[in-house]
């Protein structure tokens, strides 16, 4: 809240994002990221004269499946309509989109206010469009050059209410749209790769005051943090010429990020006149409902659900429970371990604890995935292999420290289990008869300890236990050690 | 002027002639390309032809046939077809410079329909550019004459297409009609031209104009030639999402000269109304002769409110769709380019130079009536009117089978006569743009010769998906009047 100077922003975000398709929105090029420049292209994307668009039906479906993630209103019948202007990077002269008639109507997403309280952020619609290819200025050229790989994929482009409040509710209102739509393999929403795009609306007003004021937009934001640093910088600009009694100008406006301002691009009057109106290329469509139900039963289960199931049904520390519920692959790796688990131990009533699976994704296998730079399921260690170690924890034959290194190793080698705890020589010796052994040598040259034990110094129950764990090489499992070593200080004397 | 026509060869006996061994197709095409030769040039049907691939094709269509595996409707046939339909590695320019040397990478369906039927595309013909225009004048390569008075159009914007058939040039040519481009030559040139169900015919590879109204069609000197081409070329195609599901129908089978009971619909506006007594006078005989033929003539009512709103209903959705779809012709990625000091004046310099002055006011028009602010006035206020007229062609049709009239109030007029008028040019399609507005099947068939030996055409509409009634009553006509092929005659007297 900018509450200080006595306004409050209104903020609304546009965000488009890529949807993950094997091919284009409109013809059957390759819907992929980092080819070669004009490698996907073909006469449809590249708007060669007298051909036509045919609908992905895929497309439509994860729009679909999107708009079911975010709780919006599925048009029983949707279009497609023309959005008319001129740029290099826009074969057509237009681009498909949907106008009046989008396939998702009003939804909305639940987030956290500034003061932590659970807000739901109103969505106005998320409808499909195309993508324009991308254009290039090569440093002192005298020309610019365009890559039409970008031009046909499909685009979800998703328009809030203007019901953010501050720059940092912008923020977490990205983080949550962002994790839903990944969750429900709509889209990677990957800023970098520009999978995920956004724009804001920005305007101010006293608080209290229902009214909207005159809005800018600002546009180039190419990181959340960006958002939230470009808004700030807006806000602060408005309530600028506000205070001094000045007033804000309708206008787009540029976000500079190195040095940290906006900039106007272009005024009210100079905006486009887009002259939408239908594609007389395409037909209307008639969802059926059949379809939506479908797509509602076969979505994934959404981050809010597993969040609150990893903490009420699993148990988790919420910590825990909010980092394994962040991000899908993470998330699906934890609950197919989960699964597994209870599956094997239907025989056996000693099945590992979620939080312990979790705490060793948490601790072992996500910083192995961020060396390796990849997702938790992409390292070498498949549900299987994690449980086959921590079953060795829990018997005993592998202490913790062990694991870890043991699951480094799998990663690293993709051997079977045995072969790894061999080659490393880290199997716990957890067998009774050969640590009765090692503890009555140690005990039998450890006479003083012995006896300040007995004397009732506690301190030295430890020392000979690093004795015992000494004489192993680390591998002896320090609790069975305890056990025996008590056993033998305890029983009468001349046994 | 009017010589002896010349022999018209059928689609049909050419391919039984070619299936029986008695004529290669080498020697057919050979000497259609002479013929071409030696007569277009008085003509300006053709823009482009291409010797070698078409005696290619048909060399080896020959070893095909005598192979025993080659078969087809239209195996061996000659076909011309307009430039606005891309053929692969043949220029497409639509007639405007602004697709100058233009070599599409993709054929229309239409064309692969053609070539899978065992046709041979001789050329491409001569249009108004991006088929904006009814009499050919505005291409921007050359004028097209009519073959049967070269001082005259041969109407448009299929003018090519047309005029190659009426020379006998070529037996069947491929046109499109967005507002009568087919129906319109045909009628001036004395020929058949038909116009298929929008929908039934793909519009892939044709060069988009105006797209919920353009639709690909045959020209031929016979409504049974013009049949097996419209066979040929129609059916599903699922690259245009506007194809309508339906199987390729078989038309040239079905026609019957039995009109017994057909119940046919008369109005004043392709009738009574014409101001051209000529006219007039061919379709009141026309009518006789169908009413003679069996047929019942009803007079119907159902379009009188609508018949004065057709040119600007169709005027203002056709140029809306042309404004948006002549977007994606700015030099940047084929085409020639006119290059400016920046950006805009790369835009201003190719658009502004290279379209011609029709399709410069329709792209102006149509920009306009899409704007903010006129949208509701003009374009959105224009597709009202357009369902009016289809619910009155659907009130009509249910009291009458077809409806007949004059295709064109206006026989071939002077080249250069009304080029500098638009209002009036856009005038000579007032009786073909209602049919295009509903998307209904309508095909002109020759209807006699005015006192200036000018061809007349006797339009014939009908409901959707009618195309076999509405040819087959084409067929009835022309078999009891004997008007078939009015070919003329170019060859100099001997």
């Amino acid at each position: 809240m900018t509450a200080a100077a006595g306004f409050e922003a209104v903020i609304g975000l546009e965000v488009h994002v890529q949807l993950k398709t094997m091919t284009k929105l409109f013809c059957g090029c390759r819907n992929q990221y980092g080819a070669e420049p004009n490698e996907h292209i073909c006469a449809v994307c590249t708007g060669q004269p007298g051909v036509l668009p045919v609908l992905n039906e895929r497309a439509l479906r994860l729009a679909i499946q999107a708009g079911v993630a975010l709780e919006c209103e599925i048009a029983p019948r949707t279009k497609f309509d023309r959005k008319n202007y001129f740029y290099p990077d826009l074969p057509k002269g237009y681009q498909i989109s949907q106008f009046d008639r989008p396939i998702n109507g009003p939804g909305g997403l639940s987030i956290e206010d500034d003061l932590g309280r659970p807000r739901r952020i109103g969505i106005l619609r998320a409808h499909l469009e195309e993508d324009a290819g991308k254009t290039m200025h090569p440093e002192g050229q005298p020309y610019s050059l365009v890559d039409f790989n970008r031009a046909g994929i499909p685009l979800l482009e998703i328009v809030s209410e203007p019901e953010l409040h501050s720059p940092a509710e912008a923020h977490r209102y990205l983080t949550a749209l962002k994790r839903i739509l990944r969750f429900a393999r709509v889209s990677d929403c990957d800023m970098e790769q520009g999978s995920l795009r956004c724009d804001a609306n920005i305007s101010i007003r006293p608080v209290g005051s229902k009214e909207l004021f005159t809005r800018t937009e600002i546009k180039n934001l190419n990181s959340f943090r960006n958002v939230e640093r470009a808004l700030h910088h807006e806000i602060e600009r408005q309530i600028d010429i506000v205070s001094k009694g000045g007033a804000v100008v309708q206008e787009t406006r540029k976000w500079f990020e190195a040095e940290e301002r906006t900039d106007s691009m272009r005024s009210k009057e100079e905006s486009h006149d887009y002259r939408y109106f239908p594609d007389p290329d395409l037909p209307e469509f008639v969802i059926d409902p059949e379809l939506v139900a479908e797509i509602k039963a076969d979505l994934p289960e959404l981050p809010a659900r597993r969040l609150e199931r990893y903490a009420r049904q699993l148990g988790l520390p919420a910590e825990l429970a909010v980092l394994l519920s962040s991000e899908p692959e993470l998330s699906d790796y934890f609950d197919q371990c989960v699964a597994l688990d209870s599956t094997d131990s239907t025989d056996s009533p000693d099945s590992t604890e979620p939080a312990q699976i979790g705490n060793y994704i948490a601790g072992s296998l996500l910083q192995i995935a961020h060396q390796k730079e990849t997702t938790v399921d992409q390292i070498g260690v498949p549900p299987a292999g994690l449980l086959g170690v921590l079953q060795r924890v829990h018997d005993g034959t592998l202490s913790h420290q062990a694991a870890r290194k043991v699951l480094t190793a799998l990663a690293a080698t993709g051997h079977p289990l045995d072969r790894i705890v061999k080659d490393l020589g880290l199997a716990q010796i957890s067998d009774r008869e050969a640590l009765l052994a090692i503890v009555d040598t140690v005990l039998s040259t450890s006479d003083q300890a012995v006896t300040e034990f007995r004397e009732g110094k506690q301190a030295a129950l430890n020392s000979l236990i690093g004795g015992v764990m000494k004489a192993t090489k680390g591998k002896a499992n320090p609790n069975l050690v305890r056990e025996l070593l008590l056993e033998r200080l305890n029983a009468p004397p001349g046994h | 002027m009017s010589k002896a026509a010349p022999e018209a060869r059928s689609v049909a006996s050419i391919r039984d002639d070619v299936a029986e061994g008695r004529l290669k197709i080498v020697d057919l095409i050979e000497e259609t390309l002479a013929r071409i030769e030696r007569l277009d040039g008085q003509l300006g049907a053709f823009l482009w032809n291409d010797r070698d691939r078409a005696l290619e094709r048909a060399r080896d269509l020959d070893r095909r046939v005598k192979a025993g595996d080659a078969s087809g409707t239209l195996l061996g046939v000659p076909v011309a077809v307009k430039d606005n339909i891309c053929v692969s590695r043949s220029p497409c320019t639509a007639g405007s410079r602004i697709l100058k040397d233009y070599h599409p990478p993709h054929d229309a369906h239409a064309v692969e329909r053609l070539q899978a039927e065992g046709a041979v595309i001789v050329g491409k013909t001569n249009c108004d550019e991006f088929a904006m225009g009814s009499s050919t004048e505005n291409s921007a390569y050359q004028v097209t004459r009519n073959p049967h008075d070269l001082t005259r159009v041969p109407g448009g914007s299929s003018g090519g297409s047309t005029a190659a058939v009426a020379a006998g040039l070529v037996p069947v040519s491929l046109g499109s009609d967005t507002g009568g481009s087919i129906r319109q030559p045909a009628a001036l040139c004395g020929v058949v031209g038909f116009r298929p169900t929008y929908g039934t015919v793909s519009r892939y590879g044709l060069v988009a104009f105006a797209s919920s109204l353009d639709q690909i069609g045959p020209i031929g000197t016979s409504v049974r030639d013009v049949a097996l081409v419209a066979s040929a070329i129609s059916g599903y195609d699922r690259r245009d999402s506007t194809s309508l599901p339906i199987e390729a129908r078989d038309y040239a089978s079905s026609l019957t000269s039995n009109l017994e009971g057909v119940r046919i619909g008369i109005h004043r506006d392709y009738y009574e109304s014409l101001e051209d007594e000529q006219i007039r006078v061919r379709v009141k005989l026309a009518i006789q002769e169908l009413r003679e033929a069996g047929a019942r003539i009803i007079r119907i009512d159902d379009l009188d409110l609508l018949s004065r709103f057709a040119i600007p209903t169709y005027y203002l959705v056709a140029n809306s769709e042309a404004s948006s779809n002549l977007s994606r012709f700015d030099g940047l990625r084929y085409g020639p380019r006119i290059e400016g000091d920046d950006l805009l004046g790369t835009y201003r310099g190719t658009r502004g130079l290279l379209f011609g002055d029709e399709a410069i006011r329709r792209i102006l028009l149509g920009t306009f009536a899409l704007s903010s602010g006129y949208y509701d006035a003009y374009y959105k206020k224009a597709l009202q009117v357009r369902r009016l007229f289809r619910e009155a062609y659907g009130a009509a049709f249910e009291k009458v089978d077809l409806i007949i009239g004059a295709t064109s109030p206006v026989s071939a007029f002077r080249l250069g006569q009304k080029i500098d008028d638009p209002l009036t040019m856009y005038q000579c399609d007032v009786l073909t743009v209602p049919a295009s507005l509903a998307g209904l099947p309508a095909v002109s068939v020759p209807c006699g010769f005015t006192d200036e030996r000018l061809p007349t055409g006797l339009q014939i509409i009908g409901p959707p998906l009618s195309d076999a009634a509405v040819l087959s009553c084409a067929f009835a006509y022309e078999r009891r009047s004997g008007f078939k092929g009015l070919l003329a005659n170019l060859e100099p007297a001997s």
